[in-house]
């Protein structure tokens, strides 16, 4: 009895420690883009503002149009790219759940097997950029690498195979229903777990991004909210008085907590609905990792 | 009759039927065909010496000079050091740490403050390496970061230049990694501990076993196959690195390359900051290939160690 106790009050130390250490950074960002540009050079970044300013949320704000631009992006891009991502993997993933399906095991091979050999950047590079020609449009942001991937078309169809009764199917097909109408009718609704699921990662793929903005975009026009910030990283200058963006700014520009204003104007909607889908997510992780 | 004939045609394979299933499956092919294949096909162009007013079938062929470029250099055996020693270092860090973690979160019977610890420690999984980058950034900056005004004083230290000196990042890197996913393989081993029979901690609390004896003995044998599997999956992934934590946490420091470039950053400044398409397409061949080797090689000691769980 004292040992459970013994071991429940070390866990709790543990996880109290640790949930320090996942949080403190973001409130370090946060305290930091709250403090005045005079504090932060006197004392450094801070996890309480020593002196209370919003400068730095000013300065964004007579940019807001460009930043809103950026989100804008942003956000079709992970709700276009989702909705396509999603339908494209569980029409591929039903199909090859199907016992009965004819050629079955040989197209699962091929979607497979891009898990365990690929190309990597150089030619994929080349083939998008100097065949396909995507550099510097919206494509870019959401065709390559994050649409669909062998992975979760195998995790999907896993999922349909333990979850709906081929009975199911097959009752409904002698019933006069085409493979559509199945699909539609009956598969769909039995599995918005997994649509949940999948949707979920590959809207956080999206919507986290950076890569394809960085290879294929220098037209900062369609820049993401993740482009920004990987610009303002190496720039902190960007936004200030930049033509191509019209942007315009007068006021000053703070730069150190700008930077961190303009880190938390990127993370704040993941902290704000990460509650929301939390549940989704920790199941997600598991089915994944039970899959491979 | 009508019900007995349809089962007996499909039996027979009525690939009719199977059209609609086929044309649905179109567009994820296509994807992958584009996304996927045709780059597989494309790593041929490591043999060649690209020139872009020719094309890239009408280049000419370089044999393997564009390897000899690569491997007469000091950059091949740094990168691919880097990367497997980081990789190494990650794997033993980190599932060591998640197995401490879930070991520990699984003591906690309130089942809201283990949701709660859940939810926290996954929280930094969730955010791009551009966003990490400005966190460290915070913690590290030589003029304004929180360690160099705030803690190394209490120490008397002067400031540290942490991104100029290469050596730091040795233990950054894996740090930063750690933060970012210990959280994830957390939940991924406290699956299958809370998976794990109750009933064989009752029997060993009767016989007065203490509770580091029941892990001991029970929690770390049982939850040992997914652990391996973990591992050797995770060694299959070796020759491929997380581009983020290489690329974006040190920012991209020229001064720290010796201990931050690794392959895929190598692979990407050859192509996208130098123009060097030979010795990048040379890299992406080398780690390719020899990522796959390894891929291949760790699913044959999967299947050895658990046949149900290895991937073919």
């Amino acid at each position: 009895m004292k040992d459970e106790r013994g071991s429940r009050i070390l866990a709790n130390i543990v996880f109290i420690l640790a949930s320090a250490v996942c949080i403190l950074p973001f409130l370090l960002m946060i305290s930091s883009s709250f403090s005045s540009e005079k504090s932060i050079l006197v004392s450094g970044y801070s996890f309480w503002p020593r002196q209370f300013s919003l400068d730095a949320y000013k300065y964004l704000a007579t940019n807001a149009a460009y930043l809103g631009h950026a989100y804008g992006i942003t956000f079709f891009v992970t709700l276009f790219g989702t909705a396509v991502g999603l339908c494209i993997t569980l029409m591929l993933a039903y199909p090859l759940s199907r016992s009965d399906m004819p050629f079955r095991n040989k197209i699962s091979f091929l979607v497979f097997f891009t898990m365990l050999f690929n190309g990597g950047l150089v030619p994929t590079y080349l083939l998008y950029n100097n065949i396909f020609h995507i550099k510097n449009t919206i494509i870019a942001l959401l065709v390559p690498y994050l649409l669909m991937n062998g992975f979760n078309v195998l995790i999907t169809r896993t999922f349909f195979m333990t979850n709906i009764p081929p009975a199911i199917i097959e009752s409904a097909y002698i019933d006069g229903a085409g493979e559509l109408t199945i699909f539609n009718k009956i598969i769909l609704p039995l599995s918005l777990p997994i649509i949940a699921t999948i949707g979920l990662f590959i809207g956080i793929g999206y919507w986290n991004d950076w890569f394809n903005g960085m290879i294929f975009i220098n037209d900062a026009k369609i820049f993401s909210i993740q482009n920004v910030l990987n610009q303002m990283l190496q720039n902190i200058q960007f936004m200030q008085n930049n033509p191509d963006i019209g942007t315009r700014t007068t006021t000053e520009l703070p730069q150190t907590t700008v930077k961190m204003a303009i880190a938390v104007v990127g993370a704040l909607p993941i902290l704000i609905i990460y509650p929301i889908f939390q549940k989704y997510f920790v199941k997600g992780i598991v089915i994944g990792a039970v899959k491979g | 009759m009508e019900v007995i004939a349809r089962v007996h045609k499909h039996k027979k394979r009525n690939y009719k039927r199977y059209i609609p299933l086929f044309l649905m499956m179109i567009p994820g092919l296509l994807y992958l065909l584009v996304n996927n294949y045709i780059p597989m096909i494309g790593l041929f162009i490591a043999f060649k010496n690209i020139n872009f007013q020719l094309g890239f079938f009408e280049s000419p062929w370089a044999g393997l000079q564009n390897f000899k470029y690569l491997f007469a250099s000091s950059n091949a055996f740094i990168i691919t050091r880097n990367t497997l020693l980081y990789n190494a270092a990650f794997i033993l860090i980190n599932t060591s740490a998640a197995i401490t973690l879930a070991i520990l979160l699984n003591e906690i019977t309130r089942k809201i403050i283990m949701r709660i610890y859940q939810t926290v420690i996954l929280l930094p999984y969730l955010f791009s390496m551009v966003i990490v980058s400005y966190l460290v950034y915070a913690l590290l900056s030589v003029d304004n970061g929180f360690i160099d005004k705030s803690v190394l004083p209490i120490f008397g230290i002067e400031s540290v230049s942490w991104y100029s000196e290469p050596l730091y990042w040795v233990f950054i890197l894996p740090l930063v990694k750690l933060w970012n996913q210990a959280g994830f393989l957390c939940i991924v081993y406290l699956a299958s501990i809370v998976g794990i029979n109750k009933e064989y901690y009752e029997a060993a609390k009767l016989d007065g076993a203490s509770k580091w004896k029941q892990i001991q003995l029970i929690t770390l044998p049982l939850i040992k196959p997914v652990v391996i599997i973990m591992v050797l999956f995770s060694i299959g992934k070796i020759f491929y690195s997380d581009f983020g934590l290489f690329y974006q946490i040190p920012l991209n420091s020229g001064a720290l390359y010796p201990t931050t470039n690794v392959i895929d950053t190598y692979v990407y400044r050859g192509l996208l900051q130098l123009g060097d398409i030979g010795m990048s397409s040379a890299a992406g061949f080398y780690q390719s290939i020899v990522g796959f080797i390894l891929v291949l090689v760790s699913n044959l000691i999967v299947k050895k160690v658990s046949p149900e769980n290895a991937l073919f």
